[in-house]
Formats: structure tokens, C-alpha cells, sequence
């Protein structure tokens, strides 16, 4: 009787692929502005006259080029959110992430796109599309996405 | 100028989640000895090959030239190309074009991934800008959750409305011999199943699996020749419109009403609900089939959920989504979007055994993945004008 | 091929070590719009768009997803090659064939500086049978180069000189990165990297972009350049395992440059093409490549480049641009050798200009060791 065959794979081991990504001028306005005066700007499109946040090089809708930024004030509403009940590895920590998490997308005010963040309330039941919330800082702040710490439902 | 294009073979290899007894030039190799098996030709007989993958699934870099003996590109033109889950149906489309140039008579379109070589969801991650994106994100399967939220919110559409599609695609498939998952989920199982990303559950989801699509693409010289009843392309639209996470418009998947509507204007379809027979539709979790069905046209804002409870799209309906099982059964994601249009193919071609949609003579495709972008091929008996 | 597809605008960014202040969308949007203004048209006259790009290049697994806005994508019908940008032209070039698009943008971008070369090189090889051996772009080029020289009795000498006829072309070239007044003696003194390829054999780690607007015969007439014809293209590639392969001949490019001056007419190459912009990511492959595209017997390359043949003043130029070696950001680098040779043949191409030069050919690689060719003739 033959044995079924052995099937081998190969593994990669703990592979690194360092990367260092220039984000370009507006993105280290939006960075900086994080970090020094835990403020969030976008950008105004001299030809529609949208306001994007992130800011970015390029409107897309227009293909113009975009200098204008714009203050925003860190509060806005819920488009639309999840609450991620599964942990999955953060590639860019190592770490699996800790459930549960909200992810929301927020239209914030002045602005004409949505912003991608987490927001403190993971119960399903507690939140709202339309809810306002408001965008909390870290005390020390890098320049990096998560200077935001989250944002809180505001009453 | 310019040449009109058919399918004349398709190829599928066993859709498993973890395909141990091959690598992934064997995969390929599977589904190209399939087509070209399908299309009575033999590997002599390509004139070009074009292949696609994600990437980081595999972690293979140059994918196109490393395939070649699995491909059977040896000494023949072969490129990649590449676009995240769309990746299937851009294959197809690339497959098309080479054709349709009059440069290529016979081309072979490979969709393939190994998903299980790698962590899926880690390697999505990747895919979204490192800096804005990445630090926050939720993975596919958040994105497609905060949709599901937003439409549930817009429509007062509930999580059973989704999961009728759930129970749908997964009866579809138990017809389906190239299906990977081939077991009934009822209702109550889908609403059941564990809560992954508020409101989107297990079931909800589409599988992660091993598998790759080999489609050939010919001529109209050559394609009559090759099999008495080929599938026409009859046209094909894409639009890839944003590049940041949070910038789609999250009332309604734009980018398919917009290259549905491109589409429909071109076919001259004004009723696609009656026009066309069937639809393979990128669907990779339920709420997509009460919700994007609205921007195909095929029912009124909000009038998703009827047209699915009311049987339309089951099989016997007026118009049948998923006759494979779509990709809430079977989901290699290079493959998926390709799979989409072999399964169209399949049923124009009359080779649909127990899934056939009788008298098929209209289908369409689609791909979704990236930014919420959109691939469409339509795919029918007659040849285009 | 008669007057079909036509390059009728271009663009590329100056090629340097580290765009340090420079996103990929931001080099996408600048040659973007410098090949519009090239062509004097709007991102409106573009029918369809092709993006080349890599994913492990760019960190991110739908690379292609951070250069949409920046390509004028919205609202086209829009794709990516993932391989040599002269493959997306040749895309580029049968989206118009087929009919679908009067015009298409194909945009390549790519930055060398930010990752591992090595790493990302290695990854290309088998993770089964090769990737553990450290092979990489460097280490198995080397292999070729051994293969190639033993086999014709090449040395190290005409290797150099090409070096140094490149790197001395790219004083005439505003965008390439690095030009250079070199001797023979500099390059064999240079640092070994692999044997036998020294320093000054291989290509620099560059960051930049290229953009090229095709159209076709109507289309080409809205443009405001005098549009240089595709006259015949193709590509191929050989067995990838380097095992599977002679490297010391190209028959994946004999077959795809055939198959290109078929198309365009050509039966002798070595007399009928006044230019050529070849791939010379080290400087044994243009000898290789040399003969690849027939212009001359297996062997004979170095022979050629002794005697001056492909140097500026000889009847054969070859990289007027300074090629591969002074500039050479992976992906970019075949849509450039394109560019470079369109404008040869507009006469356009300033203090690198090849007088009277009427045909040129244009050739890109991909994948390890030049398994995959990809040719195109351009004539006026």
C-alpha cells in the first residue's frame, strides 16, 4: 500500500521589505500641522473649489494641481463606520491589532471627501450615521497618522 | 481597424483554500492545459499570453517571467498586468485588446492566486497608501462593512436582506463543479455565523482561496474555426476613479453605474433586467447583491432587496446572478474577476451543465477591487456588428 | 505597420539618486503633464490611460492605486502593466489598434531609493529552487556576463567601452543622472561588485518617471509634433530558470526584434536603423543585446564598439541618451529608451541629436537576466 506522498511547502521566514516612502510636500504639510499644532488641514482645488483631507497633489475630477491649504477645525459627522471584531496583523507594526475597533469614515467639516479614522465607541448599538465627533490628539505626537488618537462621539 | 473578438475556451482549476499539492506554476499550468483542452488547441497554437495576480500573495516579483513553463509562454509574447482585485477582468480585458488589434489571433488570459501562501489580510494592507491609509485601516473586509453600514443607513435595507444573497450564491454553487465552497447555508446559519466587522458576518463574506482562470481569446478569423459557438465580447468598460481610501462616493458604487451606464449606452441595452440572461458579478460579500444591483440599473434605489427576496435572480428568475455561485463560493482573487467572464463565457457556449441559464444568449461580467473601482465585459452568442 | 499608432507627445522627469521631496503620484503628474504639453493636448483627448508600475517597488500591492488621480484616470478606461514600460506602450499601442481609443497615455514611474535593490531583485527569483541562493539582479548578471564572454571570448575590455561611451553620451543629456568623462582604465579599476562586473559596468539606483501619448492616424493629427510612427513592435521571453537558458545568446530578442522589422520592412537592421536606444542596465548587455537585434553576428558586439561604430560619430549610434547605465529607474528605463529614440527621429533630441537619423529602434527588458525582450521601430 503506498503511502499518501508528503507535501512540502517552503517558508519565507520573518522576510523584511524596508521601505522608505517620500510623501511628498502636501502630505508633510498635513504631517507636520498633526505633530506641531495638532490641527488637521486639507486642500482646496483652485477649479471645483473642493476641499480634499488628506491633502494631495492632484484633483482627480479637475486633474489640477493644488497649493491652497485649508484649516479644518477636527470636527465633523459619521458618513459611515464598522467595528472590527477579528484581529488581523498590522504589517506595518508586527502586531495584531486589538479588537474590538471602530473604523469610520468622517465627512469632516470644510471638507468634501471623507477621513478614515477610529472612533472610541465599539458598541454597535451607540453609534449613528450622522453623529458628530470630534478628533482627539496624543499629548506627543510625531507626525504620523496616529497623532489623532481617535475621535470621540460628541453629545 | 480593428478586429471582434470571442472566447473559445475556458479553463478552471479545483478552487480549494489551500492547494498543498501543487506551486503555483503547476496551478497555472492546471487551468492553461484546461482551456486550451476546451479550445481543441494546443499550446503551438498561442500567439500571446497575458497573466495577472496580486502580488504580495505569493510574493513573487516578475511574475509574468517566472510563469513561462506553467504558462507555456516559452518563446512567445507574455505580460502582466495588475490592478488589485480587478486584476481578473483586467487580464480579460488586456486579453481582448490583444486580440482586438489584429497583432494576436489566439491569446491566452491567465487570473491566478495562491492566496493561502501568505496572511490575505496583511497583504491587502498593503495595497492602501502607507501614510494616510494603512495606520487606520480596517482591511477589505472593514471597507466593505462601513459600505454595508452606509447602505443599510440610506435604504433601511436590514442584515437578512444581505443574507438572501448569502443563501443564493451558495445554491447556486452546489451546481457548480468548479465551485470551492459547494455546501447550503440557510438564513438563520448566515445570521448566525460570527460577527467579523459590524454588520458583516462570516458568511457574509467570500472565502479565501487557491485557484486560477485560463481564458482564450480569438480572433474573428480564427474563432469560428476553433469552435461552432463562440462568445463574443461585445464590449468592455472600466473605471478605477480614486486613489485614497475615503474619497469613492459612499451612497453608490459609482464607478459601476458609471461604467454599467458607458456600457448599456454602447449595447444600446435600456432594460438590462430583461436584456441580458444571466450576470457574473464581483460580489465579494452579500450586501454587494442587494445594493451595487441597484447602480447596474437592474432595480430602483433601495429596490435591491425585493428584487433578490422576489426570486429574480435565482435561478429560474427573470435574471439570474451568480449561476456559479459567484464569489461569495470561490474567491482566488487574481482569478476571480476572470472567472467572472469564463462563467459568462461557459453559459453563451451552451457548456453550463447543470448551471446552465437556458438559452443563454447575453451576459455580463464584472470585476470590483482597488478604490471601489469597476471592470465590466459583456459577453454574448452574437457577433458584434 | 503604416501610419497606425504614433508617439506624438513625451515626457520625462530629470533621472536622479534620491527624489527626496517626490511622491509617486508627484512624478506621475509632472511627466504626466509634460507629454500633454508635448502633444499640445488636454487630458480631455485621452482616450485610455496604462500605468506601469511594480508592487514590490512601491511597497504597496495595487501600486497602481497611488498614481490614479495623478494620471488623469477618472472617468477612463484605464490599466497597468506591471513590467518594462515599453511592454505598457506596446499595450498603449493596441488599445488604439483595436479600434476602442483614438489615443492613450501610458505613464511609467518607479524609485529605486526607497527600498532594497537586492531584496527586491532577489524576490524575483524562485522561492522554491533559487531565492535562497541570495541571487539578485547584480549577482546572476554577472553569471550572464561569464557566460557571454567565455562563450565569444569577450573581455572585460569592450565591456568598458561601453561604459565609457555611455556615460560621456550623458553630457549631452539634460534628464540622465549620471554623466561622466571616463577611461577604460576607470571602469576596470572601479569596484568589484560581482565578478565581472565592476562598478562602473552596472546601472545606478535611480528614481524618476516617463510618460509617452500615443494616438492613432486621426487622432495624430490633432497633435502638434510631427508624429513619429511605430512601424513595428514585438516581444518575447525565453525559459525563465537560469538553468533552462543559454545566457550566453538571445534568442527571446532575435525573435521579438524579427518579428518587429517584419512589420516595419526592415530585412538589414545594421544598415537601414541610424539609431538605437537599447537596454543596458550593465554594460556587457548591450554587446548582447547588440546582436540580439542583428546588427551584427553572435559575438561580434565587442568588435563593434572597439572600432566606434556605436559611438556618436560611428555609422550605428547606440544610447545617445547615455542608456541604462547613466540613468536607469527600473520600469521607466524601456518607456525611455522609446522616448529617446522618438526623439532621434522628430530630430528633437537637442545636444544628443544623431543627425539625419530617419529610423531608430527602441528595445526594453524583463525579468531576470533579459529573459523578456520587447522591440519597437519608430520612423517618421
Amino acid at each position: 500500500m503506498d503511502k499518501p506522498q508528503e507535501l512540502l511547502s517552503i517558508s519565507s521566514g520573518d522576510t523584511e521589505q524596508p521601505f522608505e516612502w517620500s510623501v511628498g510636500r502636501h502630505t508633510s504639510t498635513f504631517l507636520c500641522e498633526l505633530r506641531d499644532n495638532a490641527r488637521i488641514v486639507g486642500i482646496r482645488c483652485p477649479s471645483c473649489r473642493k476641499v480634499f483631507v488628506p491633502p494631495r497633489n492632484v484633483c482627480g475630477e479637475c486633474f489640477t494641481a493644488m497649493d491652497e491649504i485649508v484649516p479644518l477645525s477636527g470636527e465633523g459627522s459619521l458618513l459611515t463606520y464598522t467595528v472590527l471584531s477579528f484581529g488581523f496583523v498590522d504589517p506595518d507594526t508586527g502586531h495584531l491589532k486589538p479588537v474590538p475597533y471602530t473604523w469610520a469614515f468622517i465627512r469632516l467639516d470644510g471638507a468634501d471627501n471623507t477621513f478614515i479614522h477610529y472612533v472610541d465607541e465599539t458598541d454597535p448599538e451607540k453609534l449613528r450615521v450622522g453623529m458628530r465627533v470630534r478628533a482627539v490628539f496624543e499629548e506627543q505626537r510625531r507626525g504620523h497618522m496616529l497623532d489623532i488618537r481617535h475621535f470621540v462621539t460628541v453629545p | 481597424m480593428g478586429k471582434r473578438v470571442a472566447i473559445v475556451g475556458t479553463g478552471q482549476t479545483r478552487m480549494r483554500s489551500s492547494r498543498k499539492d501543487v506551486n503555483g506554476q503547476e496551478l497555472i499550468q492546471e487551468a492553461v492545459a484546461r482551456a486550451l483542452e476546451d479550445a481543441e488547441l494546443s499550446r503551438d497554437d498561442i500567439d500571446a499570453v497575458v497573466i495577472g495576480n496580486m502580488d504580495h500573495f505569493e510574493g513573487i516579483n516578475y511574475v509574468d517571467t517566472w510563469s513561462v513553463d506553467g504558462s507555456g509562454a516559452f518563446m512567445k509574447p507574455i505580460m502582466k498586468v495588475t490592478t488589485g482585485g480587478t486584476t481578473g477582468t483586467t487580464v480579460a480585458m488586456a486579453g481582448y485588446y490583444h486580440a482586438a488589434s489584429g497583432l494576436f489571433d489566439r491569446v491566452l488570459a491567465i487570473g491566478w492566486e495562491k492566496n493561502s501562501e501568505s496572511d490575505t489580510t496583511g497583504a491587502i494592507i498593503t495595497a492602501f497608501d502607507p501614510v494616510l491609509d494603512r495606520p487606520t485601516f480596517g482591511g477589505a473586509v472593514g471597507g466593505l462593512a462601513a459600505w454595508a453600514t452606509r447602505y443599510m443607513h440610506l435604504t433601511g435595507a436590514t442584515q437578512e436582506d444581505a443574507a438572501r444573497v448569502t443563501v443564493r450564491d451558495r445554491r447556486h454553487a452546489l451546481n457548480n463543479p468548479h465551485a470551492h465552497l459547494r455546501k447550503e447555508v440557510s438564513l438563520e446559519e448566515v445570521m448566525n455565523s460570527p460577527m467579523i466587522s459590524w454588520p458583516l458576518k462570516l458568511l457574509d463574506m467570500c472565502p479565501r482561496t487557491d485557484g486560477a482562470c485560463a481564458v482564450i481569446f480569438a480572433s474573428e478569423e480564427v474563432a469560428p474555426r476553433i469552435t461552432s459557438r463562440p462568445a463574443w465580447v461585445r464590449g468592455t468598460v472600466n473605471r478605477h476613479n480614486y486613489a485614497y481610501t475615503a474619497d469613492p462616493n459612499w451612497d453608490f458604487l459609482e464607478s459601476l453605474r458609471e461604467a454599467s451606464g458607458v456600457l448599456y449606452e454602447r449595447l444600446g441595452i435600456r432594460e438590462p433586467l430583461k436584456e441580458f440572461d444571466l450576470m457574473e458579478l464581483y460580489f465579494p460579500f452579500s450586501f454587494a447583491g442587494i445594493a451595487w444591483v441597484e447602480d447596474l440599473g437592474l432595480a430602483p434605489v433601495g429596490g435591491g432587496p425585493r428584487l433578490v427576496w422576489d426570486g429574480v435572480t435565482d435561478m429560474g428568475g427573470q435574471l439570474p446572478i451568480n449561476p456559479s455561485g459567484g464569489v461569495l463560493s470561490c474567491n482566488a482573487i487574481g482569478a476571480t474577476g476572470l472567472q467572472r467572464v469564463a462563467e459568462c463565457a461557459v453559459q453563451i457556449m451552451g457548456k453550463g451543465g447543470d448551471r446552465q441559464v437556458p438559452g443563454a444568449r447575453l451576459a455580463l461580467a464584472s470585476g470590483f477591487g482597488g478604490c471601489f473601482w469597476s471592470d465590466l465585459m459583456a459577453v454574448g452568442a452574437d457577433k458584434p456588428a | 505597420m503604416d501610419d497606425q499608432v504614433a508617439v506624438v507627445g513625451v515626457g520625462q522627469t530629470r533621472f536622479e539618486r534620491r527624489k527626496r521631496g517626490a511622491s509617486f503620484a508627484d512624478l506621475v503628474y509632472e511627466v504626466t503633464v509634460k507629454a500633454l504639453e508635448d502633444a499640445g493636448l488636454t487630458i480631455r483627448d485621452i482616450g485610455t490611460v496604462v500605468t506601469v508600475s511594480n508592487d514590490f517597488w512601491d511597497g504597496r500591492t495595487i501600486s497602481s492605486m497611488a498614481v490614479q488621480d495623478a494620471c488623469g484616470a477618472r472617468h477612463k478606461d484605464i490599466s497597468t502593466v506591471e513590467g518594462d514600460g515599453l511592454f505598457g506602450a506596446f499595450y498603449g499601442m493596441m488599445r488604439i489598434l483595436s479600434g476602442s481609443f483614438s489615443t492613450a497615455l501610458v505613464v511609467a514611474h518607479m524609485k529605486g531609493s526607497e527600498s532594497r535593490m537586492n531584496l527586491i531583485t532577489n524576490a524575483m527569483f524562485d522561492p522554491i529552487y533559487s531565492r535562497m541562493l541570495g541571487l539578485d539582479a547584480v549577482t546572476s548578471a554577472a553569471l550572464q556576463a561569464r557566460a557571454y564572454m567565455d562563450r565569444f571570448g569577450v573581455t572585460e575590455e569592450p565591456c568598458a567601452r561601453v561604459s565609457v561611451k555611455n556615460h560621456g553620451n550623458a553630457k549631452n543629456n539634460p534628464y540622465a543622472q549620471l554623466a561622466m568623462d571616463l577611461t577604460v582604465e576607470d571602469v576596470m579599476a572601479s569596484r568589484m561588485l560581482s565578478d565581472p562586473i565592476k562598478l562602473l559596468d552596472a546601472s545606478p539606483v535611480t528614481d524618476g518617471a516617463a510618460a509617452v501619448v500615443l494616438a492613432g492616424r486621426e487622432a495624430a493629427g490633432k497633435a502638434r509634433t510631427v508624429p513619429v510612427w511605430i512601424r513595428g513592435a514585438g516581444h518575447c521571453a525565453d525559459a525563465y530558470h537560469l538553468g533552462d537558458r543559454d545566457l550566453a545568446v538571445s534568442p527571446a530578442l532575435r525573435q521579438a526584434a524579427g518579428k518587429a522589422y517584419a512589420m516595419a520592412g526592415v530585412r538589414d537592421p545594421r544598415r537601414e536603423i541610424d539609431v538605437v536606444e537599447l537596454y543596458d542596465a550593465f554594460s556587457y548587455q548591450e554587446l548582447m543585446w547588440l546582436e540580439g537585434l542583428g546588427f551584427c553576428p553572435e559575438g561580434k558586439a565587442g568588435q563593434m564598439t572597439d572600432e566606434g561604430a556605436t559611438a556618436m560619430g560611428g555609422d550605428l549610434p547606440v544610447n545617445p541618451s547615455g542608456g541604462c547605465l547613466s540613468a536607469h529607474a527600473v520600469l521607466v528605463a524601456g518607456l525611455v529608451r522609446l522616448i529617446e529614440a522618438v526623439l532621434q527621429v522628430r530630430g528633437d533630441a537637442g545636444g544628443r541629436q544623431v543627425p539625419g537619423c530617419r529610423r531608430a529602434v527602441a528595445q526594453g527588458t524583463n525579468g531576470p537576466c533579459g529573459q523578456s525582450h520587447c522591440v519597437m521601430v519608430l520612423e517618421k
